[in-house]
């Protein structure tokens, strides 16, 4: 993280949308689609995230004057697997079918990088207080993701949302969103969407064939150097998408 | 032996831990630019996963009864700790091997693909055989999904695709295409 001072409320909430650990970090992404068929199980997924979030921040917060340079990553993974263990145990005693439902990803959360990635870049460096905000505003950025994606899947894939009935006895399911291919489909397309979002927002400068990521190196020089050439008599040479797409092609 | 085959079928196409179980999804996703690097990630891969197994099997079978409720850090330490070692026994003995693997060692040691097989292979009471098979079908798995992955990559970086398909959401359309494809598998063994 930047040494730059940040507000309280830039704290909180730059985990919730503009670095939003799943949808723009990628983080955390085994359960964001292993367990998003229904919502219940997403929302209980990210309750149980929040939870292990919280503890490990604060913490690995209040112990940062303690804690070694050598044995930090270790001394994190401890604090982060005691943590999951109690909310392993809790979710079992209290909601056992959902316990069961996620399955081993409860266990799983020990290993989401999304959570060591905020003890070893935010919590091991700023006093409890900050290190709560930070991890309120990831954990509630977790959920939202988790949410979103698992509304989709159980919408389409069900026609239902958290147990609710939408669409009436003609809905027809889309099986395969309930399936493993489902959340891959559904974070891939939400993804693509924020690209297209963004791109509106901050067009690029030139159009996307004047962008040539994809184009091999020395044709684009040529196919722009002849389009400059044969619109000089134009005006604004090499401007426009179209002369350099013709020559090109 | 019958049995052992079909957990190795298993666990490598059927129940394939990063098309199927969404285990691994980092690396599944981070290093399968070229063919090249993704074949050496899988070797890692099968090497950590091969180590975990022996690690599960023998913690299961004479520590974890006494204290079942230190089963997750139990496994991540001693997982973690074990592979440190080997890797510095590695870069002593071999360093070619050493430069194929190496990097990606420390990388996926805290990955859940290897503590998913800890758990899985402890869920379902697997013995030190049967969890080696299960390992090694797993490994399997994880490496023919990063080549396919990473042909596809190669293919679509010489394609014009429309700008906002550049960051990850092909991909992960991709790797939903392919998991429907591995979906196909699921009536291969009666399991």
């Amino acid at each position: 993280m930047s040494p730059r001072a940040t507000t309280p409320g830039e704290d909180f909430l730059r985990g919730i949308w503009r670095e939003n650990p799943v949808l723009v970090q990628l983080l955390g992404l085994c359960p964001a689609l292993a367990v998003t068929n229904t919502v219940a199980n997403s929302l209980a997924m990210g309750l149980a995230t929040f939870f292990v979030m919280m503890g490990s921040s604060i913490l690995v917060s209040a112990a940062r004057h303690w804690i070694a340079r050598e044995v930090r990553i270790s001394a994190y993974i401890l604090i982060i697997a005691t943590f999951v263990t109690i909310a392993d145990l809790v979710l079992a005693a209290v909601v056992p079918d959902i316990h069961k439902a996620l399955g081993a990803f409860i266990a799983l959360i020990v290993v989401n990088c999304m959570i060591l990635g905020r003890q070893e870049s935010f919590a091991s460096k700023r006093p409890v207080g900050r290190a709560i905000l930070d991890a309120a505003g990831t954990g509630v950025g977790f959920i939202i993701a988790l949410v979103m994606v698992g509304g989709v899947r159980e919408v389409l894939g069900n026609g239902t949302f958290l147990g609710y009935a939408l669409f009436g006895p003609s809905f027809e399911p889309w099986i395969v969103m309930i399936l493993p291919p489902g959340g891959f489909f559904t974070l891939g397309v939400l993804l693509l969407l924020f690209a297209g979002w963004e791109e509106r927002k901050n067009p690029p400068e030139s159009r996307r064939w004047a962008n040539p990521v994809t184009r091999t190196v020395d044709s684009v020089p040529a196919g722009a150097g002849a389009g400059g050439e044969a619109g000089a008599g134009g005006s604004g040479a090499g401007r426009g998408p179209t002369p350099g797409a013709e020559v090109g092609a | 032996m019958t049995e052992l085959a079909g957990i190795f079928l298993s666990a490598m196409l059927v129940n394939n831990f990063t098309l199927v179980l969404f285990l691994g999804l980092c690396p599944f996703l981070g290093v399968s630019a070229k063919v090249e690097t993704a074949v050496r990630m899988g070797g890692a891969n099968v090497f950590v996963l091969t180590i975990t197994s022996l690690v599960a099997s023998f913690l299961n079978a004479y520590i974890l009864p006494y204290a079942p409720w230190l089963r997750l850090i139990a496994f991540i330490v001693v997982i973690a700790s074990l592979v440190q070692i080997v890797e510095a026994a590695i870069k002593k003995l071999s360093p070619a091997l050493f430069r194929e693997l190496g990097i990606f060692l420390p990388l996926i040691t805290t990955n859940c693909a290897i503590l998913g097989l800890a758990i899985f292979q402890t869920n379902r009471g697997y013995g030190a055989v049967e969890g080696l098979a299960f390992a090694l079908g797993a490994g399997a798995g994880l490496t023919l999904a990063l080549i396919l992955m990473a042909s596809l990559r190669e293919k679509i970086e010489l394609s014009d695709v429309p700008s906002i398909a550049r960051s990850m959401g092909l991909v992960l359309i991709l790797a939903g295409s392919l998991s429907l494809a591995f979906m196909g598998f699921a009536g291969l063994l009666s399991s």
